[in-house]
């Protein structure tokens, strides 16, 4: 086995020099090093499912928003003589989207017969009232995705500083704060909703009172075991030691140790939000008439379902989609910053 | 070193993980043998590869494991080339494997004597009853006080240590003729620590069962072992039996693993470590992987890897220092004191009967 | 055990209590009287009413004897049937929740488990993404959109089961679908997560070194594990179902309590909406004791004796 190195000299067999040593450093980190939230981008980045998700909800945001600006027909306005019209879109000619419908056995231009102008259309249809569908499915959006953002701050601005408190506290404290919830808990969310809104009147406030009230439970729990958990370790330990006071380091070092739990309970508060929302709007003690929400759009739609089916398909799919997407995400989201949790 | 008494040969194992980043090299070109009822340690730093290497006989990789090249022969048969089926009835019945942490490695919704005797039931078709009462025997064997009141008792009413003696008394339950130990007291108290190691010995003689003892700690290599392979960066840098092994290093990673493990002298002065840290195995480097840490490297250490120096008949090295024409270079004092006690052990036991398996070559 | 049930009893009452007391004063500050929206009634009329139904008396007083009356199980009388007890009115109606309310846990819970494992078994294939796409829609699609669709296209087109209307079995059909699909999604979602987690346990890889096959290795080891931590999740599946059996029980004309509870609020009917209150919490709150108790009993680890 020795043999083979005779075909060196012995000049290889002088110890290495320092500088010889230098480019061989063994600690010199080649990959550039990442933050745990860069990390996490990169491997949610690689979830496509989750980033199309990502794309479809910025889409939303951008148009439903934006639409506030640029719409083409007023959301409310109301025009009896154009009512339950089909979708139109110009220059499309396929069957349900060329402003025809089947009329006792027969494929009608339901524009002609409502005597409508040459110009007019409407990409996805009327309503019962003539209100322009499109205008009103993408104001619906606008009332939930507003939903997802108020329920997250409140998620935020609640849940989070009490499950802080109580982890962090602990003692009497937590004992009371969790009996509270446990309270909370067994309460059914719908009840205590339905309660507020019939006190409060229906309406866009109340219900915006009664997500408050009730979305921030889960989160409080979450954030009060992870605190709990992060209380003990050593680098809060060592802050502790070194004097620190207990309000910065609940910001400097458990907010951020926290930000993963946070983040991904998020995803799953909006949807149920929202969900919460249409869910009122529709039963009829939610967004109050003139104003549409996808609810009341479903629940509107519903009713012509057997001969205008669009009417409550498109809001149907657009909360749909919504609800999807925001679950998507946050699966994505939750094998993100647990890499640990199944998926590579 | 080929021999019929050999049980175990593994020949030139190269295994790959495919990772997002690349191909992680965890093995490169490992060979060692295991012969019948002795004890083999692999020693190295965590990542050195030692676990990879028994899960490959175990055919229990991750499925991103690719094997790349080498055989495992195991009663003339490659286990490489088993179906999963096959594997499935050599596992637990030929060879079981002990892991590292008692406490999670029971099910903990399965009574204890249910789960001793599940090999038997799989293995040997054995009636409930059958199994149960040779899971009894096998509870009392492991040293479980009580054991016909205990056998209906759940994981987590036993200690850390008597769970590792039911761990124990699962993989025996079916007289294997491998038994793999992957670090079998980490996670146990010091004092536990030895009466498991000394259940594994008393349990080695009674079976005549071979173990691969697999373990970062030289403390526990010392009582343990007849030979110690060293693995450093997915390769084994050293072999020998566990006297030349500690007393007769040639390595210089062996000689910093045993300077940094505490001896009765050590006491007051700073324990020596090995700086650095192991390197990539995305990109191994050229030459020796372990040049960048070594305080005694040379040139061609960053140019060319080393082959294994004998240094006796069961002693090998993978070093330059080992070449005629590298220069004599002085190990650290800790190893120049066992290298004079190793002399004196050599000398002394020229005529007396040390190492079982010597006796066992006469006898074949 | 006896002393812990004590405890969550003692837990439900004061959850009860605290329920009853904050519905009673919130529907007692309402603004307008049950009788704003009557015809025009002469004072003298209008004291008769009020006499009838106690609100004569001063508040403190209406409180302590509405409180007495629940623990009676009497909840007053309906406004909007007035000759109702509101009582009778719920007792008559929880027959048709609970059943299609219970099909849909059971169907849903067990379902779930189903598709949740096949995904976790065939982790990272093609089956697993089906799986997990089914899951996704089934969390995501609104239960009063998915009950219309059935409705249309199940019942009204292809004709196979009632489209409304209670009487008999296959008329909880479609409710039941449509109730089961979220406790289904969620269920097979938490399966899948919990059989994951499993499969990748050291207990397993024991099981894999035993020479245990992967049908063994489900069959003994990770189902009945990956299982337990279902019963936790049953008490929130139960929520949604009330939830959903509101839109589910309307669409479908089932005459429930979900259907009533949507009823009496368009129709400001307080004392029903009050009385409802507390028998859903009551439900739920039943429903977390009983899964608790059951969790300790099947899980061997969790022994219920403080």
């Amino acid at each position: 086995m020795a043999d083979n190195s005779k075909s060196f000299s012995t000049g290889d067999f002088l110890p290495l020099s320092d500088a010889d040593r230098s480019h061989l450093d063994s600690e010199k980190i080649t990959a550039p090093s990442q933050t745990f939230l860069q990390d996490s981008w990169r491997r949610l980045r690689h979830n496509k499912a989750a980033m199309i998700c990502l794309v479809i909800l910025i889409i939303l945001f951008i148009l439903s928003f934006g639409s506030h600006f640029f719409q083409t027909h007023n959301p409310n306005a109301t025009n009896p003589d154009l009512a339950n019209l089909p979708p139109k879109i110009p220059g499309l000619d396929i069957n349900g989207f060329n402003g025809t419908l089947m009329q006792s056995g027969e494929r009608i231009n339901a524009y002609a017969q409502a005597h409508a102008h040459a110009g007019t259309y409407y990409i996805l249809g009327t309503d019962y009232l003539g209100r322009d569908l499109f205008s009103r499915i993408l104001f619906g959006t606008r009332i939930s995705l507003t939903i997802a953002l108020v329920a997250s701050f409140f998620d935020l601005a609640f849940g989070v500083v009490y499950g802080i408190i109580s982890g962090w506290l602990g003692g009497w404290v937590d004992t009371l704060m969790q009996r509270i919830i446990e309270i909370i808990l067994s309460i059914p969310n719908l009840v205590v909703m339905v309660l507020l809104i019939v006190v409060l009147k229906p309406g866009m406030s109340a219900i915006i009172i009664a997500i408050a009230i009730t979305s921030w439970i889960n989160m409080a729990r979450l954030v009060r075991a992870q605190t709990l958990e992060l209380k003990n370790q050593e680098f809060i330990l060592a802050a502790r030691t070194l004097g620190e006071s207990s309000f910065k380091i609940a910001f400097k070092h458990l907010l951020p140790n926290l930000s993963s739990v946070i983040i991904i309970n998020l995803m799953f508060t909006i949807p149920t939000a929202i969900f919460f929302e249409a869910f009122l709007s529709y039963i009829g003690i939610g967004v109050s008439a003139p104003q549409a929400s996808l609810g009341t759009l479903i629940s509107d739609g519903q009713k012509n379902f057997q001969f205008l089916p669009y009417q409550m398909w498109y809001p149907a799919i657009v909360l749909s989609i919504i609800m999807i997407a925001f679950n998507i995400l946050g699966d994505g989201l939750r094998d993100a910053f647990d890499p640990k949790s199944n998926r590579k | 070193m080929e021999n019929s008494k050999n049980i175990l040969e593994v020949r030139n194992l190269k295994i790959n993980f495919n990772t997002y980043a690349g191909k992680v090299q965890a093995i490169r070109d490992v060979s060692f043998d295991l012969q019948k009822g002795e004890t083999l340690a692999i020693v190295g730093e965590s990542g050195s590869g030692k676990s990879v290497t028994t899960r490959s006989i175990m055919g229990l990789n991750a499925p991103n494991a690719d094997i790349a090249g080498g055989t495992i022969m195991f009663k003339d048969q490659d286990l490489l080339k088993k179906t999963r089926k096959q594997m499935d009835e050599i596992r637990g019945r030929d060879i079981a494997e002990i892991f590292q942490d008692p406490m999670t490695s029971l099910d903990p919704t399965m009574k204890i004597g249910k789960q001793i005797a599940e090999p038997l039931v799989i293995h040997k078709g054995m009636k409930r009853e059958k199994a149960m009462a040779q899971a009894l025997e096998m509870m009392k064997l492991v040293g479980i006080e009580n054991a016909e009141k205990r056998i209906n008792d759940y994981p987590h009413q036993f200690s850390g240590g008597m769970r590792q003696r039911i761990v124990i008394a699962i993989a025996l339950v079916n007289y294997p003729e491998i038994l793999i130990a992957d670090e079998p007291t980490t996670a146990l108290d010091v004092t536990i620590q030895a009466q498991i190691l000394d259940l594994m010995k008393e349990l080695q003689t009674k079976t005549n069962t071979s173990i691969i003892f697999i373990t970062h700690d030289l403390g526990v290599v010392a009582g343990m072992a007849d030979r110690v392979a060293v693995m450093y960066a997915g390769k084994i840098v050293e072999y020998g039996t566990v006297d030349e092994i500690f007393y007769n290093p040639k390595h210089p990673y062996t000689w910093g693993l045993l300077n940094s493990m505490p001896t009765m002298d050590t006491s007051g002065t700073e324990l020596p470590s090995i700086p650095g840290t192991p390197p990539d195995l995305l990109n191994p480097p050229k030459g020796d992987a372990f040049a960048a840490r070594n305080k005694y490297a040379l040139k061609i250490d960053t140019e060319q890897e080393p082959p294994f120096f004998k240094v006796s008949d069961t002693h090998y090295a993978a070093t330059w220092l080992l070449d005629p024409h590298a220069p004599k270079v002085t190990p650290p004092d800790q190893i120049i004191e066992r290298q004079k006690h190793f002399a004196k052990l050599t000398h002394e036991t020229i005529h007396s009967n040390r190492g079982k398996h010597i006796e066992e070559e006469e006898q074949l | 055990m006896a002393k812990y049930l004590a405890k969550r009893i003692f837990y439900i009452i004061l959850t009860l209590f605290i329920v009853t007391t904050v519905t009673f004063f919130l529907m007692k500050f309402m603004p307008g009287t049950p009788l704003t929206n009557q015809a025009k009634l002469s004072p003298s009329q209008i004291h008769q009413i009020y006499k009838q139904y106690g609100l004569d008396k001063p508040l403190w007083q209406q409180y302590l004897s509405y409180l007495a009356g629940v623990v009676h199980g009497n909840f007053g009388t309906s406004f909007q049937f007035s000759d109702q007890p509101v009582s009778y009115l719920i007792g008559s109606r929880l027959g048709p929740s609970l059943t299609i309310g219970g099909e849909a846990m059971v169907v849903g819970v067990i379902i779930g488990i189903i598709v949740g494992s096949i995904g976790a078994v065939k982790q990272d294939t093609w089956v697993d993404t089906a799986t997990t796409i089914i899951s996704i829609l089934g969390v995501s699609i609104p239960s009063f959109v998915l009950a219309v669709l059935l409705q249309y296209y199940l019942g009204l087109k292809l004709r196979l089961f009632p489209i409304a209307d209670w009487g008999g079995f296959m008329y909880t059909v479609l409710p039941t679908l449509a109730l089961a699909a979220s406790p289904f999604a969620e269920t097979a979602r938490f399966m899948r997560t919990e059989m994951v987690d499993v499969l990748s346990s050291d207990y397993i890889e024991l099981a894999k070194a035993k020479g245990l096959n992967k049908v063994g290795i489900i069959y003994h080891h990770a189902l009945r594990n990956s299982l337990i931590p279902i019963v936790t999740i049953v008490g929130p599946l139960a929520v949604n179902i009330m939830t959903g059996s509101m839109v589910v029980e309307n669409i479908f004309s089932i005459p429930g309590i979900g259907e009533q509870f949507v009823k009496s609020i368009l129709t400001n009917d307080y004392p029903t909406i009050m009385g409802l209150a507390i028998v859903y919490c009551a439900m739920l709150c039943v429903v977390l004791l009983i899964t608790d108790i059951l969790y300790g009993l099947i899980d061997p680890r969790i022994r219920i004796n403080k």
